[in-house]
């Protein structure tokens, strides 16, 4: 690890100054970026220790304008975990024990979910290029090992993925992003909090230096406790990536049509990927194979292989379907106790 | 003033409290090993990934090689160090020995640690809830279906008797296995 200070900061005000410094970093459970900081591929001269903010209140879970409020410091697996994020938010409860090991979802919080960088190899690998890593350098993985990599969205510049679960399921909930800095406070929709790689891959969200996340807040979700269903697929059962993961939500009228439906996906794309125009194209279709095969040929619209992930195109299709077949059939509660396995 | 200043710090480890000082990129696995001379967490891929440095802060399992010492000051660390009180060993110690959990021992003492924390949790409810759960351990050996034996032994599962179980995570770790090929699911724990 690099040479760095550290400070700790009591509460919001006293962290903001800390973090306008230039290069500075917030750190809360640091299962990335103390990871990324051995590694070599980030070097921050300045962390804040924001964990203290928890005394501040900034781990406090509630429920909120009748939806949910989640501290950026409450733990990923204390959010998971939580009775009103269980019953009332299943998918999100389902997508984050989906991800990495008890362990580490003890440790991280869910700002820094937000903010996990890509796994991609040659982002982590500081003896070669990477344009995320090093703006200018080059993208060895377009022509290289990109198994894990993104299929859509993508530019010359990158292909990487962004790596979290837990953001699948805050795209598909609508969920908002709030953060503070020196002079001002702002919500970022969740649509617009990650951004695409374009020409600069080496910014991966529109937060920016010296803004602090303080909390998530979701709207109601009622209509889709449940119809709801988190399908990860990846090389082995637990603790490994999404090769191609989906957060499927379905509001389904008495007879059997769709009211209304979300359908996010990760591992494929530099944020999470969500098209809208395909939710709202099911609307009074009767839930089902042919109705959600259309839905996954509109979402995949553009989609493109490397070479090593060119089965991503199907997994991804065949996902979606099973991911809203799952959801029609009924919500797991239990999903996440479990490695695998749909309802009975 | 040296801008990478030390830091002194108070932990409590394995119910000692004890003071350091420490530059700041000091993981708390290094101080452990390193400092604190207590060198069963094992270092394995230091990266968060095998779960050999397992410890309990505040009686939560974390991967010590991904949280700084600095940032645990003031915390309560248990190691597998702290586990055995005097010579009688903890009922999972116990059942890793009964169950032959074990080959060439480097995970056992963060596999200790991650299943003392998993029945702290209480999420587990099954054989299959058990394996999940555990999977932030590897083990290079192959020795999975012992140590899922194990924790499940500790925990009071018995595939063969379900809806059995105490329901008490401390259930005694005489409580007889069921046998190594148990890994059939069901609900178990009241």
């Amino acid at each position: 690890m690099n040479p760095f200070t550290f400070k700790q900061a009591a509460n919001v005000d006293a962290a903001l100054p800390l973090l306008a410094t230039e290069g500075a970093r917030p750190v809360a459970g640091g299962t990335n970026l103390l990871d990324l900081m051995k590694a070599g591929v980030m070097a921050p001269p300045q962390l804040v220790d924001i964990n203290p903010l928890e005394q501040a209140g900034l781990d406090i879970i509630e429920e909120h304008e009748g939806g949910l409020r989640l501290g950026a410091l409450a733990r990923n697996a204390t959010t998971a975990y939580h009775d009103t994020v269980r019953s009332r938010y299943p998918l999100l409860s389902a997508a984050i024990l989906a991800g990495a090991s008890p362990q580490l979802r003890n440790m991280a919080s869910n700002g820094g979910n937000l903010l996990q960088r890509t796994r991609c190899v040659y982002f982590y690998d500081v003896g070669t290029p990477c344009n995320k890593r090093e703006p200018g350098t080059g993208c060895p993985a377009k022509n290289g090992i990109n198994r894990q990599l993104a299929i859509l969205g993508t530019s010359e510049q990158c292909i990487a993925t962004h790596p979290s679960d837990m953001c699948v399921a805050l795209r598909a909930l609508d969920a908002t992003v709030h953060v503070k800095s020196g002079g001002s406070e702002r919500a970022i929709p969740f649509a617009d909090f990650h951004r695409l790689p374009g020409d600069r891959p080496d910014i991966d969200s529109n937060l920016q230096p010296g803004e602090l996340i303080t909390h998530i807040t979701l709207p109601d979700a009622a209509r889709f406790i449940d119809h709801s269903a988190y399908i990860k697929v990846r090389d082995r059962l637990s603790y490994a990536f999404a090769l191609v993961s989906v957060a499927a939500a379905l509001d389904l009228a008495p007879d059997g049509s769709i009211r209304a439906a979300r359908i996010a996906l990760g591992g494929v794309a530099h944020k999470p990927w969500r098209v809208e125009d395909a939710e709202s194209a099911l609307v009074g279709k009767p839930a089902g194979e042919a109705a959600f095969e259309e839905a996954a040929t509109r979402i995949l619209q553009g989609a493109r292989g490397y070479g090593q992930n060119d089965f991503k195109l199907t997994l991804a299709k065949n996902a979606i379907v099973q991911a809203l077949t799952t959801a029609m059939r009924g919500t797991d509660f239990a999903k996440g106790q479990t490695t695998e396995g749909n309802p009975a | 003033m040296d801008p990478y200043q030390q830091h002194p710090i108070r932990l409590r480890i394995n119910d000692q409290d004890r003071e350091f000082s420490v530059e700041p990129w000091v993981t708390l696995l290094d101080l452990l090993r390193e400092r604190a001379g207590l060198t069963g967490t094992k270092k394995g891929c230091d990266h968060g990934q095998c779960g050999a440095c397992t410890v309990l802060v505040d009686g939560k399992r974390v991967n010590s090689c991904l949280t700084l010492a600095v940032m645990q000051n003031g915390h309560e660390v248990t190691t597998i160090e702290g586990m055995a009180k005097g010579d009688a060993l903890h009922p999972l110690q116990q059942a890793f020995i009964e169950q032959d959990a074990f080959q060439c021992g480097y995970c056992t003492p963060g596999q200790i640690c991650s299943a003392a924390g998993l029945i702290a949790e209480g999420q587990a409810k099954t054989v299959d809830d058990v394996r999940e759960l555990m999977s932030g351990n590897l083990c290079r050996c192959g020795a999975y279906p012992a140590i899922a034996q194990a924790v499940i032994q500790v925990m009071g599962i018995h595939k063969d008797k379900p809806g059995s179980a105490s329901g008490s995570a401390s259930a005694s770790a005489s409580a007889s296995a069921s046998g190594p090929d148990g890994f059939t699911t069901g609900p178990v724990l009241a």
